[in-house]
C-alpha cells in the first residue's frame, strides 16, 4: 500500500468529469460523460462534479445543470484557451487534492490521452483508457470499468482496489447523454484560478490551428464509408464522398490508400491509423487484411462490397454485397 | 544531444487468422514484434541525431526475450540499448511501467529528449508516454507529427489533434509521442543488422536503476484487471447480396433503410 496516497478511501466521494472544450464552447463529449456519471452518482448517493477548464465558456456553465451536473468548478482563464498539459494537470492535481472525488471521468480524446495519464502519475491514481462500460458497487464505491484491448480481441474489467480518485477515459459516442431537463438547477458553481506556481515548467503553445469545416474526425462519426486499394486513386474516394454526404458519415480508408497518397493520413483506419466503433461501417473494396480489421472490427454494422467475395472482410461483414464498387456505389447514392 | 527512445514488444497481428465462429482474430501462437509506432520513434530519434548529434538510446521494460526488439532498434540506427528485465517488474500497469521507465532514463542520464510511439497496439492505451514524462516532471508533446525545430533547450513540435493541429515550444528535457505521419522509417541494412547481433545489451534490475521495488509489480499497481472475455461474437449469418449493380443497390439501400441508416435527411 505504499503507493497510496495514504487518505483512506472513504475520504473521496463524488463523480467529477473533466468537460471537453471545443474551442470556446463545452463539446458535446461532455453531455455524455455527465450521462454516464448520473448513472454511478445514483448508485452511490453521490452528486455529479463538472470540472470546467478554458475560456470564454462561462456563461454557459448552467447548462450542464441540465445533462446531469449537480455542481461545476471551472476555471475561465485566457492561458486556458489552448490545450495546455503541465497547466491543466497542475490545477486539476491541486483541486483532485482539496475536493477528494471518487471516481474522475474524462474523454479519451486528444487531450484527455495526454493529459489524463499525466494527472493519474501526479494523484498517484488508477487509470483505464477507453471505457466501454462503466458500473460501480454501491457499498464499495469500486468502479469496473470495461474496456477493449488487443485491438477488441479482447475485453478486459479493470478495477482500482486501492487507489483514488478512480480515473477513467470514455471514447466519444460510446456512453449516452441524458435528455436535458432545463428544470435542473446546480447546486454549486465554484471559480477557481490558476496559482502562479502552476504557470512554472509549463509548455508554450505558439499558434492554434483549426482545420476547415469538413475535416475528418473519425473519433466523431456514427457511419464511416471507408475504401481501400480497389478504391483506385483520389477519384475513387470522391465517388465515397457523395456517398458519405448522403448519410452524414465520415471517409475513411485502408493503409495502401494513404500509403499511395491517395487520402491523408488523418483518414486511414486500422492498426497503425485509428480505431474506430461506429454504428456502421461501409467498407468499399476493402480486402480485410488483418491490420485494417483491428481497427474496425468494433462497428456495430459492418458492410462490405467487393468483387471477391471470399475476402476477410466479405466473410466478416453482416452484410456482404458482391458486385463492382464503382456500379454499385454511384447507384446507391442516388437511391439515398 | 542524448535522446532516449521508449519501445515495446507486442504480439504480431499480421500472422493472426480469423476465428470462423466468433468471427475474432485468433491471438494463439503470434509471434511478437517490435511495436509498430515505435518505429517512428526509433526514426525519429535517428533523424535528429543524425542532423544535431549525439546518440540515441534505446530502453524497454520487458521479458529477457525484448532483446530482440531492442537488436532492430540498434539495426535501425541507435546506439545503445538498455533492458529492464526481473520478475520485479511482472504485471506492472501503466502507472508502473511509466515510473519503471522514468527511473532508467534517468539511469541513462543526461537525456534531453524521451521519444515515445503514439501508443502500443496491444494495450492501446497512449499511457506510458505521458506517464513517464509526469514521473520525471518534464515537460511532454503528444501526437506530434513534426519535429519544426531543436537545440540544446527548446524544441518546438506540432501536434495533432481532432480539431486541427498546434505548434508548441518545450523547454528541454521533455517527452514526445509521435504519430505515424511524422516521417518514413528506414529500412536496416544487412550490415547494420548483423552489427546489432553483436551488439551488448545490458539487463537491468530493479536495484540497477534505483527502482523501488514498492512501486513496481503486480501489487503496487494502482489498477487491476480482474477479468478478460472475449468480445461477444459478431452476429453470425452474413447477409449476401449480389445481382446487377443496380438491383444490389436497391437491396442495399433497402437494408439501410431497415437499419434506420437513412432517416433525418
Amino acid at each position: 500500500m505504499i503507493l497510496t496516497n495514504e487518505i483512506p478511501k472513504e475520504a473521496y466521494r463524488n463523480i467529477w468529469i473533466l468537460a471537453e472544450m471545443n474551442g470556446e464552447a463545452i463539446s458535446p463529449v461532455t453531455h455524455e460523460l455527465l450521462g454516464a456519471a448520473r448513472g454511478l452518482a445514483e448508485a452511490r448517493g453521490a452528486d455529479v462534479v463538472a470540472v470546467v477548464l478554458g475560456s470564454g465558456f462561462e456563461s454557459t456553465v448552467e447548462d450542464l445543470a441540465a445533462y446531469g451536473a449537480d455542481s461545476v468548478i471551472y476555471a475561465d482563464d485566457k492561458r486556458l484557451a489552448a490545450y495546455n498539459d503541465e497547466l491543466e494537470a497542475n490545477l486539476l492535481t491541486r483541486l483532485i487534492k482539496a475536493y477528494r472525488p471518487e471516481v474522475f471521468l474524462g474523454a479519451a480524446t486528444a487531450r484527455g490521452r495526454a493529459l489524463i495519464p499525466r494527472l493519474a502519475v501526479k494523484t498517484v491514481s488508477g487509470l483505464t483508457a477507453d471505457c466501454t462500460e462503466l458500473t460501480i458497487d454501491a457499498e464499495t464505491g469500486e468502479l469496473h470499468q470495461t474496456r477493449p484491448a488487443f485491438g477488441g480481441n479482447l475485453m478486459a474489467t479493470i478495477k482500482t482496489p486501492n487507489h483514488r480518485p478512480q480515473m477513467a477515459t470514455v471514447r466519444p459516442r460510446v456512453m449516452k447523454a441524458l435528455d436535458p431537463d432545463y428544470t435542473r438547477s446546480l447546486q454549486s458553481i465554484v471559480r477557481e484560478e490558476i496559482l502562479p506556481e502552476e504557470t512554472e515548467n509549463i509548455k508554450r503553445i505558439l499558434e492554434t490551428v483549426r482545420e476547415h469545416q469538413g475535416a475528418v474526425n473519425l473519433g466523431d462519426a456514427q457511419i464511416i464509408v471507408s475504401g481501400g486499394r480497389a478504391m483506385k486513386g483520389p477519384e475513387g474516394f470522391k465517388m465515397l464522398q457523395a456517398l458519405a454526404d448522403k448519410l452524414g458519415a465520415a471517409v475513411g480508408a485502408s493503409r495502401p490508400c494513404i500509403d499511395a497518397g491517395w487520402m491523408p493520413y488523418a483518414h486511414q483506419i486500422g492498426q497503425t491509423g485509428q480505431t474506430v466503433q461506429t454504428k456502421l461501417y461501409i467498407a468499399c473494396g476493402i480486402s480485410g487484411q488483418i491490420q485494417h480489421l483491428v481497427g474496425m472490427q468494433g462497428c456495430d454494422t459492418i458492410i462490405a462490397i467487393d468483387k471477391n467475395p471470399n475476402t476477410p472482410l466479405m466473410q466478416m461483414a453482416d452484410v456482404a454485397v458482391c458486385g463492382d464498387v464503382f456500379e454499385i456505389v454511384p447507384e446507391l447514392t442516388k437511391l439515398l | 544531444m542524448r535522446i532516449v527512445v521508449c519501445i515495446k514488444q507486442v504480439p504480431a497481428t499480421d500472422d493472426a487468422k480469423i476465428d470462423p465462429v466468433t468471427k475474432r482474430i485468433v491471438r494463439e501462437g503470434m509471434k511478437a514484434v517490435l511495436n509498430p509506432f515505435d518505429l517512428y520513434a526509433v526514426e525519429e530519434g535517428v533523424r535528429l541525431k543524425e542532423e544535431f548529434g549525439g546518440t540515441v538510446v534505446a530502453v524497454t521494460m520487458g521479458p529477457p526475450s525484448a532483446e530482440k526488439a531492442l537488436r532492430e532498434c540498434l539495426s535501425l540506427g541507435c546506439d545503445e540499448a538498455y533492458l529492464l528485465s526481473d520478475r520485479a517488474y511482472g504485471g506492472s500497469d501503466t502507472w508502473a511501467t511509466s515510473y519503471a521507465l522514468a527511473k532508467g532514463i534517468a539511469k541513462i542520464g543526461d537525456a534531453d529528449l524521451v521519444i515515445c510511439g503514439k501508443q502500443a497496439v496491444d494495450g492501446d492505451t497512449a499511457q506510458v508516454g505521458p506517464g513517464i514524462a509526469a514521473h520525471l516532471d518534464w515537460q511532454q508533446c503528444t501526437y506530434v507529427s513534426k519535429v519544426l525545430s531543436f537545440d540544446c533547450n527548446e524544441l518546438v513540435a506540432e501536434r495533432m489533434n481532432e480539431a486541427g493541429s498546434d505548434r508548441v515550444a518545450l523547454t528541454l528535457p521533455a517527452v514526445l509521442t509521435v504519430v505515424k505521419d511524422i516521417n518514413q522509417p528506414r529500412v536496416p541494412s544487412l550490415r547494420s543488422v548483423l552489427a546489432s547481433l553483436e551488439a551488448e545489451i545490458p539487463v537491468w534490475k530493479p536495484a540497477d536503476i534505483g527502482a523501488d521495488v514498492d512501486k513496481i509489480g503486480l501489487n503496487p499497481s494502482p489498477t487491476r484487471v480482474v477479468k478478460t472475455a472475449p468480445p461477444p461474437p459478431r452476429s453470425g449469418e452474413t447477409l449476401h447480396i449480389s445481382g446487377d449493380a443496380a438491383q444490389a443497390a436497391a437491396a442495399l439501400a433497402a437494408k439501410l433503410t431497415q437499419l434506420g441508416f437513412t432517416e433525418g435527411k
